[in-house]
């Protein structure tokens, strides 16, 4: 419990070096000691995906891996995609399509997106579907999403 | 009943189109503030240790070594903090109401599991949490009565000694005479129906922070509910604060659905504590916390027998209703909300004489029962959209037909029901007769039957329900709550820059009213949509404001948006006409700019704001007003609101799951304010139905504890098991309400269940299934069908 660390990780291209605890949930290191308040957590056992970032480039739940698992990894998280008055792709679909209303899951279905994006087909519905169930929107009854993402896919084409 | 006029001059120009929202980018840019983002200086963090009891008296506690964890500073049971408030009463004029006292921490007993019964105190939640695991609570275990018929039953363990029963809610409603109508009728059926117990399932769970301010003595509550108007009034009487010195704040909030809508026993403690302490204090639940102690729904048994002539026209209807409401009586709505609202709205949209309906509402050792979207009508339209599907099968009558002959139609209103509840027009019948069309049922019927030769399970499932949204003052939201949920006020000011400021009572917690009252200001007032800033979601905005649920924000906010605009226009219009030399009748407002209809000379809002408040003397002292003005909106009535949803199953013969083929709504909201966040709105009530309907059930043993604290264990909807909804918007006309909006943000919830239970029984009607119990989840199915094959 004591056991503390000293990690270094590159986060949204910034790279950030901290001393913590060795229980520290990633989730909470990004929060809390770097300010990056965008990712949330919505349930700490891993279901909801609200707190989803990219690890490495693959999606991943910050709340179910400690930060200093991530010592040495490349972080990106909903702060990197874009900025209000330069909204990244996937947030622009989302607002295009009212993929969001209450947003808290917002940041962890961008991100899960952004990966599927670079990783699946999604040249069907039932693909996208399946490729979001493992992030809860309690608000949008997913409909706006899978729009959103279907228009994302159809702009990205196949993949190569 | 005609179509709302949709032409040039009747439709402003924001009001009714797709507007994409002013909330979304810093939502989407992670640049939200919700509670758990703020981390003011000195900020200390609770951890609650909850009662694993669902019943017992507290012997004693021990706290151990928990002061020795590094971090903690102070550690709370009910004794340390007795003098500190009064507790919450949720007061009602009902008969023989019993309102159980509300307070932080547990006293002297517990009453459910989860209740908060010590608060720790420490630099982290990290701490906090250490020093749970070392304080340990001496309980002397208390009798239980776990199911709410033990717990009605004469005899039974009391939960709160001073109300003499734990069945503290008990009312009829009757018109007729039903037994004699029961007795004569051709055709009666009737069920038991049961609506399990849901939890809200917020994705942000419930999060609290209070700051105390020395130098005021003042207090800030910021909080993730939807009714700052409401929980600040209480706290202020609890913590005999005046008004001026409490406020509090709703920032963004991550959903509520009902969860965040009633007042929480850690809301209350967080202020408590942060006076106490004079340090900021804050709560935020995890997922286990929420899933144990947020106010949970429905849970009611209705026994219902309907009686129907020959050709299918309704004549009386007769339910018991017994409704779990919980522990506690909860603070504003009291445990009456949910059960006696299964009774008001159970005889439906329909033309029905006779009815009685009969509730009870029970104590029982579980957390409270508070409003969860739709309230009371997802259980009542359930039961009575059973019997209605039940009565055509008996009658070999097809269940659209039993309904177009027995929704109430344009002629008749306004219509009373058998319970009293008076229907304002709205499109009962274009609802069925739209989503009738829309599917084109006679198709779907005989794609059904075509399935059914295959020997699948295919079924199709109508449910028609109406609702009253927007309620204004004539009735309580609440049944005999003394709480004024009818009114609503604005107050819109323009600054010297031009800027318009809105500020509402109500609370937007996802459903992007600052998007929908910024159009219906901007059509009202003549600025652009960009010069608008809507505030919401704060005690101090407004003097009269309570939140934004029961569907009443585009009703009541719109309302008074609409007054308040209007005279703000009138007063920029006046200070335009001195500063343009025209007469004021000569002038109109659009897009932020003001011109003469008699000659091209225009002014901007900024040039006449400018001149009203920067530059002395160019209007007269005795004709210059300030640019602003507050007004309240009460629709008295309120409005009512009608629905048909459409589902159709299959149901898999290997693993009993249900999948949901198809799904129709057909609505009328009255005058769409913006039809992206309608559609928006009905897809996610929907979803919710139909995670009622085949997914969510919250299970407590038969000791009182909760099995389903994960959300591995309380499914929700996710997007593989969505089906694609299709929409079909009436849009009724409704004179007597400024704007003609009605409310809509709970109905796709209300409908979906019924529509899937439908269709699920319509699937497995060869086997003479009649689904009475919800979630119709694949062991319920299984069981219904090795039931019917083992009788047949």
């Amino acid at each position: 419990m004591e056991d503390r660390a000293t990690i270094t990780l590159t986060v949204n291209g910034l790279t950030q070096t901290r001393a913590v605890d060795a229980r520290l949930l990633l989730s909470d290191f990004l929060r809390h000691d770097l300010g990056l308040t965008g990712t949330h957590v919505g349930c700490e056992h891993g279901v909801c995906g609200a707190c989803t970032i990219l690890l490495d480039g693959r999606s991943a739940r910050s709340c179910l891996t400690l930060a200093i698992q991530a010592d040495g990894a490349t972080i990106e998280t909903v702060e990197g995609l874009g900025r209000m008055g330069d909204l990244g792709r996937v947030q622009q679909a989302f607002r295009d399509h009212h993929g969001l209303q209450c947003g808290f899951c917002t940041p962890g279905f961008l991100m899960t997106i952004t990966d599927m994006l670079r990783h699946h087909p999604l040249e069907t519905d039932d693909q996208i579907r399946e490729a979001l169930s493992g992030n809860i929107c309690r608000c949008t009854g997913y409909q706006h999403i899978v729009d959103a993402v279907r228009e994302l896919a159809r702009a990205r084409g196949p993949l190569t | 009943m005609t179509a709302f006029d949709a032409s040039v001059e009747m439709r402003p120009k924001l009001v009714g189109q797709r507007i994409k929202r002013t909330e979304d980018p810093r939502l989407l840019t992670g640049s939200g503030r919700y509670v758990d983002d703020m981390n003011p200086q000195g900020l200390l963090h609770v951890a609650l240790l909850r009662s694993d009891q669902p019943h017992a008296r507290i012997r004693s506690i021990d706290v151990g070594e928990a002061f020795a964890v590094p971090g903690v500073l102070a550690i709370f049971d009910a004794g340390d903090i007795a003098g500190d408030f009064q507790p919450a009463i949720p007061a009602s004029r009902m008969k023989g109401y019993y309102a159980t006292p509300f307070r932080p921490l547990a006293e002297g007993k517990v009453r459910y599991v989860g209740e908060p019964v010590v608060a720790v105190v420490a630099e982290s939640r990290y701490a906090a949490e250490d020093a749970l695991e070392l304080i340990s609570i001496d309980y002397e275990p208390l009798p239980v009565a776990v199911a709410k018929d033990d717990a009605a039953a004469d005899g039974a363990p009391l939960l709160h000694e001073e109300a003499g029963t734990n069945v503290i809610i008990s009312r009829t409603f009757a018109r007729g005479d039903v037994d004699a109508a029961i007795a004569s009728a051709p055709v009666v059926v009737k069920g038991r129906f049961r609506m399990t117990r849901k939890t809200p399932m917020p994705m942000e769970t419930r999060s609290y922070l209070a700051e105390w301010d020395r130098r005021r003595q003042a207090l800030t509550l910021h909080s993730s509910t939807n009714i700052p108007g409401i929980v600040c009034d209480v706290l202020g009487t609890c913590l005999g604060l005046p008004g001026n010195r409490i406020r509090v704040v709703a920032p963004d909030v991550g959903g509520s659905f009902g969860g965040k809508g009633s007042l929480n026993h850690e809301e209350m403690l967080v202020c408590v504590l942060a006076r106490k302490l004079e340090r900021p204090v804050k709560f935020v639940a995890d997922r286990m916390e929420d899933l144990t102690a947020m106010s949970q729904a429905f849970d009611e048994t209705i026994e219902a027998e309907l009686a129907v002539d020959a050709d299918g026209h309704l004549l009386g209807l007769k339910a018991d209703v017994i409704g779990d409401i919980g522990a506690y009586s909860i603070y504003p709505w009291t445990g009456a909300l949910e059960p006696v609202q299964v009774v008001s709205f159970l005889p439906g949209p329909y033309r029905m004489e006779h009815y009685r309906g009969r509730v009870r509402g029970v104590l029982t050792p579980k957390p409270p029962t508070g409003p969860y979207r739709g309230v009371g009508r997802p259980s009542s339209t359930f039961a009575m959209e059973r019997l209605m599907d039940m009565a055509a099968r008996r009658l070999g009558m097809d269940p659209a037909e039993i309904r177009r002959r027995n929704l109430v139609t344009a002629e008749e209103f306004p219509y009373r029901t058998g319970s009293g509840i008076i229907w304002d027009r709205s499109a009962f019948q274009e609802c069925l007769h739209g989503v009738c069309e829309m599917v084109d049922y006679p198709a779907l019927v005989r794609e059904r039957d075509a399935a059914r030769a295959e020997g699948r399970w295919v079924g199709i499932g109508l449910a028609s329900y109406a609702e009253l949204t927007g309620i204004g003052s004539r009735i309580a939201v609440a049944p005999g709550m003394p709480i004024n949920t009818g009114t609503e006020s604005a107050s819109i000011r323009i600054d010297a820059t031009g800027a318009v400021t809105a500020a509402f009572g109500i609370s937007s917690h996802g459903q992007g009213l600052e998007t929908t009252l910024a159009q219906v200001v901007a059509d009202e007032l003549g600025c652009r949509m960009e010069d608008i800033e809507i505030q919401h979601g704060d005690s101090a905005l407004v003097p009269m404001g309570t939140g934004t649920y029961a569907s009443r924000s585009a009703v009541l906010g719109g309302g008074a948006a609409t007054k308040t605009a209007r005279v703000v226009k009138t007063k920029v219009l006046k200070a335009a006409a001195f500063l343009m030399d025209v007469p004021v009748d000569d002038l109109d407002a659009e897009g932020g700019v003001i011109r003469a209809r008699s000659s091209n000379a225009t002014m901007t809002f900024r040039e006449v704001a400018n001149a009203v408040y920067a530059q002395m003397g160019r209007i007269p002292h005795e004709q210059r007003e300030d640019l602003v003005a507050s007004e309240s909106y009460d629709p008295y009535l309120g409005t009512a609101c009608a629905s048909t949803h459409l589902a159709m199953v299959e149901i898999d013969p290997a693993t009993f799951a249900v999948s949901v083929r198809r799904f129709a709504v057909a609505e009328d909201c009255g005058r769409i304010i913006n039809p992206l966040i309608v559609d928006g709105q009905v897809h996610g009530a929907v979803a919710q139905g139909i995670g009622a309907a085949l997914l969510e059930e919250v299970v407590h043993d038969e000791g009182g504890q909760l099995l389903t604290a994960s959300l591995a264990d309380y499914l929700v909807p996710i997007a593989s098991t969505m089906p694609q909804i299709e929409i079909l918007h009436v849009e009724a006309e409704l004179p007597n309400n400024i704007g003609g909006f009605r409310g809509m943000g709970e109905g796709g919830t209300i409908g979906a269940p019924a529509a899937i239970a439908n269709a699920v029984s319509d699937a497995l009607s060869g086997l003479g299934i009649e689904v009475d119990t919800l979630p119709v989840t694949p062991e319920r199915l299984f069981r219904l069908v090795e039931a019917a094959r083992a009788s047949a």
